[in-house]
């Protein structure tokens, strides 16, 4: 498995577009490169002829031009031409074109949801849904001046915190939609991508046949982080993600909510991501769970300790940047009526409760942020609470810990 | 204050030309900032919104700023010279259109300082995320509705013109094809600009009166939106175009000594291009997830569109067989635009095909192919005619050592800066992103180069129109170019102030068809 893994990476396809994993993605690989062959057989002729004529019409070699400027047949032919060769390439692609539209017989569903910028997974009729992010490393590294070179980071930009583990062999319908602006989904190894528009259920499906980590990008331009929102799919074997859907479910749905599972990834303790790694047979999880143990134990102290206004007000302002300002702008003035001022509203300057509760499950056109931590949240409600003559007190992490469901 | 208030048609093209070069220098600039930050992985120099906000503005400016008013001030130039006419048929308007143009682009330059800063939508500016733009948001509305006034003005100017002014004996199909191809962007751009404008005032509504024609939670529709720009986008992106394959068509057969060859079914090829440029609009949305009835008809006449197109180069290269041909300057920009032309052509012909689009789609292999078809192609093009008539214009010829120099140093590096650009598409970069994966490293890097040495390269071309201007260069004669016709070389170079005050006589030597 292991094995498999780093070959898919390693055979990154670079002047050609990737074969693929699916058998759509192969029919649309063979469509490619029919066309590209045919373009260049066109080619071939076309300037064939246009050097041969600069080479041999050109003045010094052929003094005298010739008068001709018409010729019904010749046009007729080249017009006819082509139309047999766009007919010829046009039964293979429609041919493409209806099998990947049919996604009937779905043996299971996946809704996949765009954010600025992340992407939420539900296992429809599962009862299981995540969020997932760029991860820890790659958001490090690609900081203005953030020193970090991005080759030393595994995976720069196209790993994420919680990957997309799905079944292979298996036809996936995947629901795409989004919560605040377009976003597209595209994991070239499927061989497909669909935008995740917000008030649509968008379709396309899959059959992954080999066990592997996919990688892929958001396609659709959906705002400052637009470059930041990995898609990250880890096929395993069906026997193999029953046990991982199972041990998911039974972990979360005894201590926590089911509609809020995410919270395990950043609230919890190290010891549940450790658990997470368990269970993905994955070998390479082993790696990021340790890893992403040690990342979890300074942000828990934190959650526990009180913090100081100052430190809180440098992180929310990150925090604010990265998620609030595209709406509520940097000056904290909004948009209003679509997006209100956060100057003197009666939300930030009230019961800090109400405003947690807020950020933490959404209001109206604002998303939830539930997936932050603790210490974003309270950091970034600190922040709006004290920034452009607001002056309304701290929030402590513990605060929002106790407000979550 | 002469230069304020003029209607002569001749002042009014300079003014065009100059002020679209000023605006490719400004894109150029921030095309550099985009090229400089995707040197290497990881962010360097800008704000992953800032490098956004350069992405629309380079569009935006290049687009509306560069290629449409350059082919303008082409038009006014010539097309009056062109059908033996003295002036355009609405000079007052003429200057309007013009004057419009530096509120419209102060307007929408001046968001860069503005809170929240400039647009970062992208050119298409979908909602939601338009609705996200700062204060920036009705600068971005108005300076859109002013460019598009500004076109509208012009378009009509050359209609009328070109249909009530010909002198006697110039019928249609006798017409340059730089004219036809004028008349013909000229109606699309009357058919398409109030629908952009409609587009972006539904927008404004949408962000301050409360409407949702594009917000889904009130009832409306986002895609909606991608219909209409697109119904606006997809012919303008001919309107980029059709021009150039006009001026091509003047200079191939001029520099290959010979007739046009098919005169009449570049007419028709240009005709077809533009019907079939309003129905092939979804095209540009194959990922928005359309019925499979929707899917396959626009995919199948986008593919047509291959037809036409292809007629257009079989004939331009059916020109030059058995001619005579000599390589000045303006003739290799041309022969540049065919070849380099073609190439984007038939990227475009793999985008066509609707599967193998959604690999494509958003991806830098859409960026390879529209740049290729939109520099080699359309400035390309506008280079090569700039060469090509400025001897009428000034009087002088330019130095032809320079203008090799130029295309030779231009050609190279278009194709080192946009070719790479094929191979990140099809390895799976994104379009539009900041900072990118470390296995993209090595052709974003050939790409940046190639980015910096074409900019550099055009101030060869700066220096080399300034002394034109200046009246530096040996004189021209009337008729500098051995195989040129048409009526503008019946004139004395430079072109009097006014030209043609009564109609000339149209000898058949000096008509497109039988030259």
């Amino acid at each position: 498995m292991t094995a498999l893994t780093v070959q898919a990476e390693a055979e990154v396809a670079k002047w050609n577009m990737p074969v693929g994993v699916t058998e759509i993605s192969r029919e649309v690989h063979g469509l490619h490169m029919l066309i590209f062959w045919v373009v260049v057989a066109i080619g071939v002729g076309v300037f064939a002829a246009f050097f041969y004529s600069i080479w041999a019409h050109r003045r010094s070699r052929n003094p005298k031009p010739a008068t001709f400027h018409e010729s019904t047949t010749v046009e007729i032919v080249w017009t006819v031409l082509p139309f047999v060769i766009l007919i010829a390439m046009a039964i293979p692609a429609t041919g493409t074109l209806i099998k990947i539209e049919d996604s009937s017989d779905a043996e299971m569903s996946i809704k996949v949801t765009g954010y600025q910028w992340m992407w939420g997974y539900e296992y429809v009729g599962e009862d299981y849904s995540f969020y997932s992010r760029l991860d820890r490393d790659s958001d490090r590294a690609r900081q203005v001046g953030s020193g970090i070179d991005p080759s030393s980071v595994d995976n720069y930009l196209l790993e994420v915190d919680n990957r997309l583990v799905v079944p292979t062999d298996t036809k996936i319908r995947f629901l795409l939609t989004s919560n605040d602006v377009i976003h597209a989904w595209w994991v070239p190894a499927l061989g497909m991508k669909r935008d995740a528009i917000p008030g649509f259920i968008n379709e396309m499906w899959a059959r992954i046949d080999e066990p592997g980590v996919y990688r892929g990008q958001c396609a659709e331009l959906c705002g400052r982080d637009h470059g930041f929102m990995p898609v990250v799919v880890e096929a395993v074997p069906p026997a193999e993600f029953e046990a991982w859907l199972a041990g998911k479910r039974g972990d979360e749905g005894s201590d926590t909510a089911a509609s809020e599972p995410v919270q395990v990834a950043e609230a919890d303790t190290g010891t549940a991501t450790a658990t997470d790694a368990t269970e993905v047979a994955a070998a390479d999880a082993d790696a990021d769970a340790d890893a992403d143990a040690e990342a979890e134990a300074p942000a828990d102290d934190a959650a526990s300790a009180e913090l100081e206004l100052a430190a809180l007000m440098e992180t929310g302002e990150k925090v604010y940047k990265t998620n609030c300002v595209a709406c509520h702008q940097a000056s904290g003035k909004g948009m209003p009526p679509a997006f209100p001022s956060l100057i003197g509203s009666a939300v930030v300057t009230g019961d800090p409760t109400t405003q947690i509760e807020q950020v933490l499950n959404g209001k109206n056109a604002m998303p939830p942020f539930g997936h932050l931590s603790d210490e974003q949240i309270a950091a970034v409600v600190t922040y709006t609470r004290n920034s452009w003559d607001n002056d309304s007190g701290v929030v402590q992490p513990a605060d929002v810990a106790a407000l979550r469901q | 204050m002469r230069w304020v208030m003029t209607t002569n048609h001749k002042d009014l093209g300079t003014l065009y030309l100059v002020w679209a070069f000023t605006m490719f220098f400004v894109g150029g600039l921030m095309s550099l900032v985009i090229r400089g930050e995707l040197f290497e992985p990881g962010l360097q120099f800008v704000d992953p919104e800032f490098f956004n906000q350069m992405t629309t503005m380079h569009a935006l400016i290049m687009i509306f700023g560069g290629v449409m008013p350059a082919f303008t001030g082409l038009a006014n130039w010539m097309v009056p010279m062109m059908v033996g006419c003295s002036d355009l048929a609405l000079p007052r308007v003429n200057n309007w259109g013009f004057w419009i143009l530096p509120f419209a682009f102060g307007m929408l330059l001046s968001t860069l300082f503005m809170d929240g800063g400039a647009p970062a939508s992208g050119w298409t500016m979908y909602p939601p995320l338009v609705l996200q733009t700062g204060e920036a948001f009705p600068f971005l509305i108005f300076s859109i509705h002013l460019m598009g006034i500004s076109s509208i003005t012009g378009a009509i100017n050359v209609v009328v013109t070109i249909l009530n002014m010909r002198a006697p004996g110039m019928t249609l199909l006798k017409m340059p094809l730089f004219v036809w191809t004028w008349l013909i962007t000229a109606y699309l751009l009357i058919a398409v600009m109030p629908v952009l404008a409609g587009a972006v005032t539904m927008l404004l509504t949408d962000r301050y009166f409360g409407t949702s024609f594009f917000t889904a939670s009130g009832g409306g529709d986002p895609v909606m939106f991608q219909h209409i720009f697109w119904f606006f986008g997809h012919p303008e992106v001919y309107i980029l175009i059709l021009p150039a394959f006009g001026i091509v068509s003047t200079i191939i057969p001029t520099f290959a000594r010979k007739t046009l060859f098919g005169y009449a079914s570049m007419v028709y090829a240009t005709a077809a291009i533009a019907f079939l440029s309003f129905i092939v609009w979804a095209h540009h949305m194959f990922t928005v997830g359309m019925p499979l009835a929707g899917e396959l008809f626009f995919m199948f006449s986008t593919m047509l569109i291959a037809v036409p197109t292809g007629v257009k180069v079989f004939n331009w290269i059916a020109t030059m067989w058995r001619g005579s041909m000599t390589f000045e300057t303006p003739m290799l920009f041309a022969l540049g635009f065919v070849f380099l032309f073609t190439i984007g052509g038939f990227s475009g012909l793999m985008l066509a095909i609707a599967p193998a689009d959604f690999q494509y789609h958003d991806t830098y292999f859409v960026v390879a192919h529209f740049h290729y078809v939109l520099v080699p192609g359309a400035v390309f093009a506008i280079l090569g005619a700039i060469y090509y008539w400025i001897p009428k214009w000034t009087g002088v010829m330019y130095n032809e050592k320079l203008g090799q120099f130029h295309f030779w140093w231009s050609a190279i590096w278009i194709n080192v800066l946009f070719f790479p650009q094929h191979f990140l598409g099809l390895a799976g970069m994104p379009r539009r992103i900041p900072d990118y994966a470390v296995q993209f490293t090595d052709f974003n890097v050939i790409s940046s180069i190639g980015a910096f040495a074409f900019f550099i390269g055009q101030f060869v071309f700066i220096w080399n129109m300034i002394q034109c201007m200046r009246g530096v260069g040996e004189p021209a004669p009337a008729r500098p170019w051995e195989g040129a016709h048409g009526l503008e070389w019946t004139v004395p170079s430079p072109a009097p102030y006014h030209t043609f005050e009564e109609p000339p006589v149209v000898d058949d030597k000096e008509v497109a068809a039988h030259a």
